[in-house]
């Protein structure tokens, strides 16, 4: 009752805190009572273990929170003495650093060095894990070897990269197929018949959190935006890690209701200072994250487009497969490049952008080896300006802190020209 | 040498420096063109049963230039080597190109081909061990199909593709039976021989090459097998290119008595199985095919291969051919790197880059390495 009553009188910011701990309780308690603990893919559908009670940990935003507090080096470190290349995704790295501390941890008893002094939320190792390369084929990589390492199953949810649109059914058909070869894997790790009629529940939950989630990504559209969308990149956190719980859908509710409490009252994000309007395409560079909103901010732009947070936009028809199918494999960055800018292209109309930043990711092939085509349809079909910078999203050696700036500035200039 | 094994030696290395000549030839012939198809692996044998020459594009030694403006420069050197080509206008003279979308950085790839011919671009399930993997890929290849008949105006019988899978079989029999000689025969067959009788497969017909091979082994055979003084070595990772790689092996005395190179022997390890229908039988040749960094495996059992490989032809080290900016290849290296050395397996990395002008770096490690085995 009590802690009810605490939820109630939380702030969305505080409610993203508690619910992060909480999940991170939640997979502690589950590892210590024996109950089963899986690490999944970020945009890997989290329903059928969640359905199946099994405690759910994620690498992408562990190794994000681990960048964000300034810790990836020494997780960086192990990795490389394990023989991982500098040139691989750097969230992979971080976590299978990490990972290889915990195994040590778990093989002599004694808490290593690098993991004693690290600001990681302390997650237990998995029993088992599921990835999905609706993002990636990085992360196909990665769980063979968290699947190898620790002698653990591995589900694949494979969603075949879409050369083509719109998705054709055999497709579908196919990811629908690995939903119930996922079932019965379920089924025989757990020991137990797989609870349809809860799966349903969890579905619908998705559901509700989902369209939070997008009720939230929609307030960057006023002008000016009672929301900068640097924000979408920390609660992001909660439609990684919770979208298939309540948690989700009670947080972004209450961060959505604030803004349009904000919007009512005239309180803008940037407090009257909104000069222009950005769309940052890629992911966040976690380590410098201050840096890059810093940087905007002084020049008074905000990010009002980001198709990142867009990755959850999981809308389907809970009970069909082949709906929810579709759903996990028409990720913009899993689609052709014509798809790929329409989406974007819509990013940047709906945000009333006056420009595109976008990030070279050092660790994201994926979303920066078709930068250059995509800037030049969006550019094509706006008219508007854009700029790239080169970064990380985990590895703070990548990034140039003087490089972003001249490149923001360099972009600054020309949204002011323009006027 | 034998003036018989000169011949067929000069042979090979002509064919696998000189695609355009190859195509060329088979246009004169034909009156047919050629399809280009881009790594890592694509049911060839449906090109062939067109009646046009499928040719690799693996890229080349290049210096890169224009190809900066379109991919980074952490994109992997064979990538950046292709866009140079095709921006250069090298793949002109192709019909059509055939892309598969294996890694993070094909997938982009397909999507950016500046070359003039027109491209057909599928995508392998990587859930691979599943039946409704294989009832995926029989759909993609269905519209690669199509579009070949379309783009090059010509039908592709279910018995035309049957006859290229006998073709194709056949090669990749006689290209097993090729390496189990090379092993025995390294005086004749060092690491640049070896690798023109391979790479040369990828440029003319799989008939021909089949029959050229064949005769190159009846030659060999006469000889006495030698004892070999130098090292013998296992090959593993995409490519072992630019040939100055492997004039530093041969100069060491390495023998490669067997490779795990997906260039090379990853495509022959195994034949294209019986089936109902030819596309079934082609989709089937991913599910069954194993041990590639490319083609997802929980399992991970390319560690057990390379040992299994290691301890048949009784070789003395493992190199590994790491291409620069792979991420795939390098996320194998760790778990089997474990793997050989926990069965005391010397092995040694050496980074592959397309554009590499300087080889001493590698000329030392391979020295040094050499003098420790």
């Amino acid at each position: 009752m009590d802690e009810k009553k605490d939820i109630k009188n939380m702030s969305s910011k505080e409610l993203l805190a508690y619910y992060q701990g909480t999940l991170d309780e939640e997979a502690r308690q589950a590892k210590k009572e024996g109950r089963l603990v899986c690490w999944s893919a970020s945009v890997a559908p989290p329903e059928f273990c969640v359905a199946m009670d099994i405690a759910m940990v994620y690498p992408e935003t562990h190794a994000a929170g681990i960048g964000a507090r300034k810790g990836s080096l020494d997780m960086l470190e192990v990795a490389d003495q394990k023989g991982y290349s500098l040139d691989i995704c750097s969230y992979a790295r971080v976590n299978l650093g990490y990972m290889e501390l915990l195994k040590e941890k778990a093989l002599t008893g004694k808490v290593p060095e690098k993991l004693k002094n690290s600001p990681a939320a302390d997650v237990p190792l998995p029993d088992l894990v599921i990835t999905c390369n609706n993002i990636c084929n990085t992360l196909l990589k990665w769980y063979e070897n968290l699947a190898k390492e620790l002698n653990i199953p591995c589900i694949i949810i494979d969603v075949p990269f879409n050369h083509t649109m719109p998705i054709p059914q055999y497709a579908k058909d196919y990811i629908a197929s690995q939903f119930e070869e996922a079932i019965s894997q379920l089924e025989e790790v757990t020991g137990k018949k797989f609870d349809y009629d809860k799966f349903l529940e969890v579905q619908k939950q998705t559901q509700r959190s989902v369209a939070q989630w997008n009720r939230l990504a929609k307030m960057s559209q006023y002008k000016p935006s009672p929301l900068n969308c640097f924000d979408m990149f920390n609660y992001m956190a909660l439609i990684v890690c919770a979208r298939s719980r309540d948690y989700a859908e009670i947080t972004f509710k209450k961060f959505a209701d604030e803004l349009e409490e904000k919007l009512e009252n005239k309180q803008y994000a940037l407090k009257g200072n909104e000069k222009k309007r950005i769309t940052w395409e890629g992911i966040a560079v976690w380590p410098n994250l201050g840096h890059t909103f810093k940087t905007l901010k002084n020049l008074g732009i905000i990010m009002t487009g980001s198709a990142y947070p867009g990755l959850w936009n999981l809308e389907y028809t809970p009970g069909d497969m082949s709906s929810m199918a579709d759903a996990y494999t028409r990720i913009y960055i899993n689609t052709c490049l014509d798809n790929r800018a329409k989406v974007l292209t819509d990013v940047v109309q709906d945000g009333k952008c006056d420009g595109v930043l976008y990030h070279t990711n050092r660790s994201c092939k994926l979303m920066s080896f078709l930068n250059s085509e995509t800037a030049a349809i969006v550019q094509e079909k706006t008219g508007l300006p854009f700029t790239s910078f080169d970064g990380d999203q985990t590895d703070p050696r990548n990034y140039s802190p003087a490089q972003y700036e001249t490149r923001v500035q360099a972009l600054d200039e020309i949204m002011n020209e323009e006027n | 040498m034998e003036g018989n094994l000169k011949k067929f030696i000069d042979l090979f290395e002509h064919i696998s420096s000189n695609p355009v000549e190859a195509i060329k030839n088979h246009k004169k012939e034909t009156g047919k063109g050629a399809v280009g198809v881009l790594p890592v692996y694509a049911p060839e044998e449906l090109i062939d049963a067109a009646g046009y020459l499928p040719v690799g594009i693996w890229g080349g030694h290049h210096e890169i230039s224009k190809a900066r403006t379109y991919l980074p420069a952490f994109a992997c050197s064979i990538m950046q080597s292709i866009m140079e080509m095709e921006l250069e206008g090298a793949f002109d003279n192709l019909s059509a190109v055939l892309m598969s979308v294996p890694c993070d950085t094909l997938k982009c790839f397909s999507q950016k081909w500046h070359g003039k011919c027109q491209t057909i671009v599928f995508t392998h399930p990587q859930n691979r061990k599943i039946k409704a993997a294989n009832l995926f890929l029989e759909e993609e290849y269905k519209i690669v199909r199509r579009k070949l008949e379309e783009i090059l105006d010509v039908k592709i019988t279910d018995e035309a593709i049957n006859n290229s899978i006998e073709i194709y079989n056949e090669n990749r029999k006689v290209m097993r039976e090729f390496t189990e000689i090379a092993a025995k025969y390294p005086q004749i067959i060092d690491p640049i021989v070896r690798h023109n009788v391979i790479k040369s497969r990828w440029f003319i017909t799989k008939k021909q090459h089949t029959e050229y091979v064949r005769n190159f082994i009846n030659e060999i055979k006469k000889l006495k097998v030698e004892p070999w003084k130098g090292k013998k070595v296992i090959l593993t990772g995409i490519m072992a290119e630019p040939k100055e790689v492997l004039e530093i092996m041969k100069s060491e005395n390495f023998a490669v008595v067997a490779d795990d190179l997906a260039q090379e022997s990853r495509q022959f390890r195994i034949d294209v199985p019986e089936g109902k229908t030819p596309l079934e039988r082609l989709a089937k040749w991913w599910q069954d095919f194993d041990g590639c960094a490319l083609a997802t495996d929980p399992k991970k059992i390319r560690g057990k291969m390379l040992i299994d490989m290691y301890k048949k032809y009784e070789a003395d080290a493992v190199i590994v051919c790491m291409m620069k900016f792979c991420d795939p290849e390098e996320f194998d290296y760790p778990i089997y790197y474990k793997e050989l050395n926990d069965n005391d397996i010397r092995n040694i990395m050496i980074e592959i880059d397309l554009e590499m002008t300087s080889f001493e770096q590698i000329k030392t490690r391979l020295q040094s390495f050499n003098e420790t085995l």
